[in-house]
């Protein structure tokens, strides 16, 4: 964890030219490091750069959800033949931002008769679930906070967290709305972890490990997408809708269901305290869909085919932050695709095609994609 | 085993569904072309409606200043909000004979529904629907119009 002590009094330089970071980010993060420890002792050192990396990642949070918010209005707009925000900024960028300032200055209004404690903790715990699980998602070549050998499992159980905020700020709300919306919630996120588990575990097994970095590092040759052929394109599929599902939106927005429960389980939240469940909906699309980037569509590795090397070497150029935002964006825009063409499944409906659908199949996968690494049949 | 059968093509059948649902969205998508929102202040000057917009009731007429009303007063008859008052008056034709016609139209664009039953039910064809929507005023008594315009005279030919 901690380098070798560096000299004192020698300020240690960036070992490769500044424009070749964008390729490999650890060697800024690695003079960054030295720096530091040339300054302070190795205690403060580690506190530094837990809070460089936490602003960072709040920072990058926020503009995220911004941009998200945006183009979710953008592409819903074009699909329903309509024009989007357009009124502030040029083609209505700034329209997020407006819309952050306005839910700033609104007022919190107070529930009456509502667990006061645990309706302010709620919208907190849901912020924090999302926070964590963007920590240990590789952003680039070396760009990367923790690298947990379990990383899979990591962003899984720290993803599925986020219904305890819901549940409680549905039950603390004192509301039969917001009961009922969190109660659909848990059914719902109870039910699809399981096939969203299965579909990763499919992967799991094609490279052998959980640590993220070794899965990025396992696709130089090709994607799993590809390697995996038909098994891994079951899994990807699987996982794309049972991820929609647990990130609650539509069509399994059940949770908030419009039509039915006003806005489900934040219909008593206001200001800041819905901005925080609005902005947590958005990044925990973004976690989703960048885990299927990175554990189906190979992160931040370039486009490689196998052995040519002429091409893998032109796709080289493309710097990896650029191939892992492309990826997850395009994961993203699939799933922006899903909700405004599917209308909402009634909750009968949501768990027969779990339980009696994605369920058996994900098994049956895993079972062939065994079979396939046992035989040596993928790529 | 017919079960099973049922249940893959279940699965087929449900897939390519959501697959056609998602090739209409995605062609709107991908073609901006498509959109059919109008940026209407910005574009005031060249904002074309479509022809069978219903912005308010006028009265054609043509380059002699001719139109077509003869004064029957059917229109007033058919209107449910009381919007037209036909007022007529008794003109000497060439031939000497005593006529009705037409001598003011009146329309009250406040009380139209624009529901189109005087249109329709015009004999001659004299009524139609304009294109102009803009019809806010400060003075409630601007919205009170004569449709013929003054010195206009009846069509030849319209009975």
């Amino acid at each position: 964890m901690l380098p070798e002590i560096v000299a004192l009094n020698t300020s240690p330089t960036l070992s490769v030219p500044w424009w070749k970071v964008v390729y490999d980010f650890s060697a800024l993060t690695d003079w960054i490091d030295k720096s530091l420890h040339n300054s302070m002792s190795p205690f403060w050192t580690t506190i530094t750069e837990m809070l460089i990396i936490g602003v960072l990642i709040l920072l990058f949070y926020a503009l995220v959800g911004l941009f998200l918010v945006y183009a979710e209005r953008k592409v819903c707009a074009f699909m329903q033949n309509r024009l989007g925000p357009n009124r502030v900024g040029p083609f209505g960028i700034f329209q997020t931002i407006a819309d952050l300032f306005k839910l700033l200055f609104k007022e919190l209004i107070p529930i009456k008769n509502a667990d006061g404690f645990l309706f302010n903790l709620a919208p907190f715990i849901v912020i924090i679930a999302s926070f964590m699980a963007i920590a240990a998602i590789p952003f680039a070549k070396g760009l990367h906070a923790i690298d947990l050998n379990i990383g899979v499992l990591y962003v899984m159980a720290v993803s599925a967290m986020g219904v305890i905020g819901v549940l409680l700020a549905g039950w603390s709300s004192n509301n039969k709305y917001s009961l009922i919306g969190a109660m659909r919630s848990g059914a719902q996120i109870v039910s699809y972890e399981l096939s969203v588990g299965l579909s990763l575990i499919t992967i799991v097994i094609l490279a052998g490990s959980m640590q993220l970095s070794v899965i990025v590092e396992a696709q130089r040759d090709g994607w799993f997408l590809f390697k995996g052929h038909i098994s891994a394109f079951i899994a990807f599929i699987i996982f794309l809708i049972s991820s929609t599902a647990e990130t609650n939106r539509g069509p399994f927005d059940l949770a908030e269901a419009e039509s039915e429960l006003t806005a489900g389980y934040h219909t008593e939240y206001s200001g800041i305290k819905f901005a925080f469940f609005f902005l947590a909906e958005y990044i925990n699309m973004f976690i989703v869909a960048s885990i299927a980037a990175t554990v189906f569509l190979g992160g931040w590795m370039p486009f490689h085919v196998g052995s040519w090397e002429g091409f893998n070497h032109i796709m080289d150029f493309i710097p990896p932050f650029v191939w892992y935002i492309g990826k997850t964006f395009f994961v993203i825009f699939l799933m922006m695709w899903f909700k405004w063409t599917f209308p909402r499944l009634r909750i009968d409906q949501l768990l027969t095609l779990e339980w009696k659908y994605l369920l058996p199949i994900n098994l049956f996968n895993v079972l062939i994609m065994a079979f396939l690494v046992l035989m040596g049949w993928h790529f | 085993m017919r079960s099973i059968i049922e249940y893959f093509k279940e699965i087929i059948f449900g897939v390519w569904s959501l697959l056609k649902g998602m090739k209409v969205t995605g062609s709107y998508f991908f073609r901006p072309s498509t959109i059919v929102t109008q940026k209407y202040p910005s574009n005031r000057n060249d904002l074309v409606m479509f022809d069978r917009f219903k912005g308010e009731v006028i009265m054609p007429h043509d380059e002699n200043n001719e139109h077509k009303c003869t004064g029957c007063g059917i229109c007033e008859l058919n209107c449910p909000n009381g919007t037209i008052e036909i007022i007529s008056q008794t003109i000497v034709t060439e031939e000497g004979k005593k006529k009705k016609a037409i001598d003011k139209h009146i329309y009250r664009l406040s009380m139209c529904t624009f529901c189109g039953l005087c249109v329709k039910a015009c004999p001659s064809n004299a009524l139609a629907f304009g294109q102009k929507f803009e019809h806010a005023v400060f003075n409630r008594a601007l919205l009170i119009k004569q449709l013929n315009k003054p010195g206009s005279k009846l069509k030849k030919g319209v009975e």
